[in-house]
């Protein structure tokens, strides 16, 4: 593992053009009447096809940085770039169908509809599409089929075991085929076997598929999976760790 | 797009099964004791909505309780715009038992039936009738209720005409719609007449009521106004005033139990709709993290609140159907019981649209606000809620 110097020179140091690029993005938040800042002046790249961990202690403001990427939240200043677009100057309608169409999101506790099947959950993010409910259909059995859980399509999450509904969670993420995966501590409810498959699952979305991932992870077996690994204090940015 | 949230709010609102059940039950309750309650008010008002706008009622401008002499009915039928005159006493008599008791008038038969042709009889059974001067019609409610049949003599005991009145059924009367009452005796005139005047000579010749036919029903201010100011400044001044005001001159007696009955209608309303917002109140607050997910996933926030209030109208008018259909066997049941009391104790023209209307009104205030906050709250925050 080598330690880099800035985020611009490891994209560079990639030769692959950026997914994400963040310029001057700050966050503060008002409580009681003061400014309680959350990230300060962050500046980086994200390559395409990178697979980068995000660690940091409580409130360093990674999940803030993530939700920024992922454009569920908007800074207090600075640009967030994504394929080209300034997601901080979207209005939430358009910041909505952007995320729908670019964005897929895995979340600790896996946030699937209780009410919904496994094969349901999956569906979802493509009622927000053109497809027709064939091409739905198919669309979703192939998600599931990619997480081994065609054989479960049937079953509600509370019939599935935490790894089972966070693979649910993965086939979500990726059956709109998104630029960008957002994975905030996706194997942090989970026991060490489950946690080993969702993140054999993520290895295979970027190797495979050439998905884009950004995790936000308290745990350094899944940061080592990653290419690059950042670290986040008092939401300051460190130097970019970059493995061979 | 609309498939998917009505399948949501179908699965979400019977998620918690409990809750679901009580809510419904509740539901169904507040909405059938809305439909009662508008029903006892209609049933109240029914004499004055079943009356017709071509009959004037004069009576006595003291008190009903004063008789008019007969001999009035000519002056009347002799005023510009009436075209038949015809009378009534109140009987009020007693069958075997105080318990017993339904509405008796001596009417002039030969010219009442014609001004009420909302009493429907065949030909036969009218014609027996005006031949027996000692015959009565009834209605086909009350000769139900007593088991009366054509032939029967009924042995009425006067308490304002004493003694003892045997009225043979001549004919039975039913109504031409639903709102006619069918619990009511009429007998001649002539037979109370006859034996008053043997017993108290000063009763004698006296009506109770003049019921008077109007040419043209627009007329009816203008011809009461010439029938009592025949009788201006005599011994025995009359009132005139249409049969609707009449009846309506009884139910203003009884205006603030109807008044109070109308307010715990509404409030039974009141209390469902709190009850309801509470409830979903509680449930959107729990899918806080549900509903910042689909926000996420780009579902816009108006998705949201769709959804809430999909949820809302899809109990309340499940919880309000089983309550409107309900009310119809239950005012069958009370009606009956209450047939004495209130003749006409059917359900309103409008009743099951009100009942329909005041469930969709309590699914609309009941999500208003919970729809509102969900679509407000930031995706940031709602997925904290997990956490």
């Amino acid at each position: 593992m080598t330690t880099g110097t800035d985020a611009r020179e490891a994209t560079a140091l990639a030769a692959q053009p950026a997914a994400v690029a963040l310029r001057h993005v700050s966050k503060h938040y008002v409580r009681g009447g003061q400014e309680v800042p959350v990230l300060t002046d962050i500046d980086f790249d994200i390559a395409q096809g990178d697979f980068l961990a995000m660690m940091g202690p409580s409130g360093s403001g990674k999940s803030t940085l993530l939700n920024l990427i992922a454009g569920i939240d908007k800074p207090s200043s600075g640009q967030i770039i994504v394929d080209g677009i300034d997601i901080a100057l979207l209005t939430e309608g358009d910041l909505a169908d952007w995320r729908a169409q670019h964005v897929g999101f895995i979340f600790q506790f896996y946030n699937l509809m209780p009410v919904l099947t496994a094969y349901e959950n999956v569906e979802l993010p493509l009622m927000l599409t053109s497809l027709g409910k064939r091409e739905r259909r198919e669309h979703a059995e192939m998600a599931l089929g990619m997480v081994g859980l065609q054989d479960r399509m049937t079953h509600y999450p509370n019939e599935l075991s935490g790894g089972q509904q966070q693979r649910v969670a993965i086939a979500r993420a990726l059956v709109t085929d998104p630029t960008l995966i957002v994975a905030d501590e996706p194997t942090g409810d989970l026991d060490r076997k489950s946690a080993g498959e969702v993140l054999d699952l993520l290895d295979r979305l970027n190797g495979d598929l050439g998905k884009t991932i950004v995790m936000v992870t308290h745990d350094a077996r899944a940061a080592d999976r990653a290419h690059a690994i950042r670290h986040l204090e008092k939401g300051e940015l460190s130097a970019l760790e970059t493995k061979p | 797009m609309l498939a998917f949230l009505l399948k949501m709010a179908f699965k979400n609102a019977l998620r918690h099964r409990l809750r679901a059940i009580l809510t419904l039950a509740g539901l169904t309750v507040a909405i059938l004791a809305y439909g009662l309650l508008s029903t006892f008010v209609s049933a109240w008002y029914a004499g004055a909505d079943a009356a017709s706008d071509k009959r004037l009622v004069t009576r006595s401008a003291i008190s009903l309780v004063f008789a008019l002499p007969i001999s009035y009915r000519d002056r009347i039928r002799a005023v510009d715009g009436v075209t038949s005159v015809s009378w009534s006493n109140w009987f009020g008599g007693v069958y075997i038992d105080e318990r017993n008791f339904f509405p008796q008038f001596a009417v002039d038969m030969p010219t009442y039936l014609p001004l009420y042709s909302e009493f429907v009889i065949t030909p036969e059974e009218r014609a027996a009738l005006l031949h027996d001067r000692r015959g009565c019609v009834v209605g086909a409610k009350l000769a139900a209720r007593f088991g009366w049949k054509l032939g029967d003599t009924i042995p009425m005991k006067g308490t304002i005409y004493p003694g003892t009145w045997p009225l043979t059924i001549r004919a039975i009367y039913h109504g031409r719609d639903e709102r006619t009452n069918e619990d009511q005796m009429l007998f001649h005139w002539d037979y109370l007449n006859e034996r008053i005047k043997q017993i108290y000579p000063k009763r004698g010749d006296s009506a109770g009521v003049f019921v008077v036919g109007l040419k043209d029903a627009s007329e009816a201010a203008l011809v009461s106004e010439r029938i009592d100011s025949q009788f201006r400044n005599s011994l025995a001044e009359t009132l005139t005033e249409t049969e609707k005001a009449f009846q309506l001159s009884f139910v203003a007696m009884t205006d603030t139990i109807i008044l109070a009955i109308k307010v715990v209608s509404y409030v039974v309303i009141l209390i469902i709709m709190a009850v309801m917002a509470n409830t979903m109140a509680m449930a959107a607050r729990e899918r806080t993290a549900e509903y910042a997910t689909l926000k996420a996933l780009g579902f816009g926030p108006p998705i949201v609140g769709w959804l809430i209030l999909f949820e809302s109208i899809l109990v309340c008018l499940i919880g309000g159907g089983f309550g409107i259909l309900l009310t119809f066997p239950l005012v069958r049941v009370i009606g009956h019981a209450l047939s004495s009391v209130l003749p006409t104790f059917n359900m309103g023209e409008h009743t099951s649209l009100e009942q329909a209307i005041a469930s969709v009104l309590v699914a609309l205030v009941a999500a208003a606000i919970p729809a509102w906050r969900s679509m407000q709250v930031r995706i940031v925050e709602g997925l904290r809620a997990v956490a």
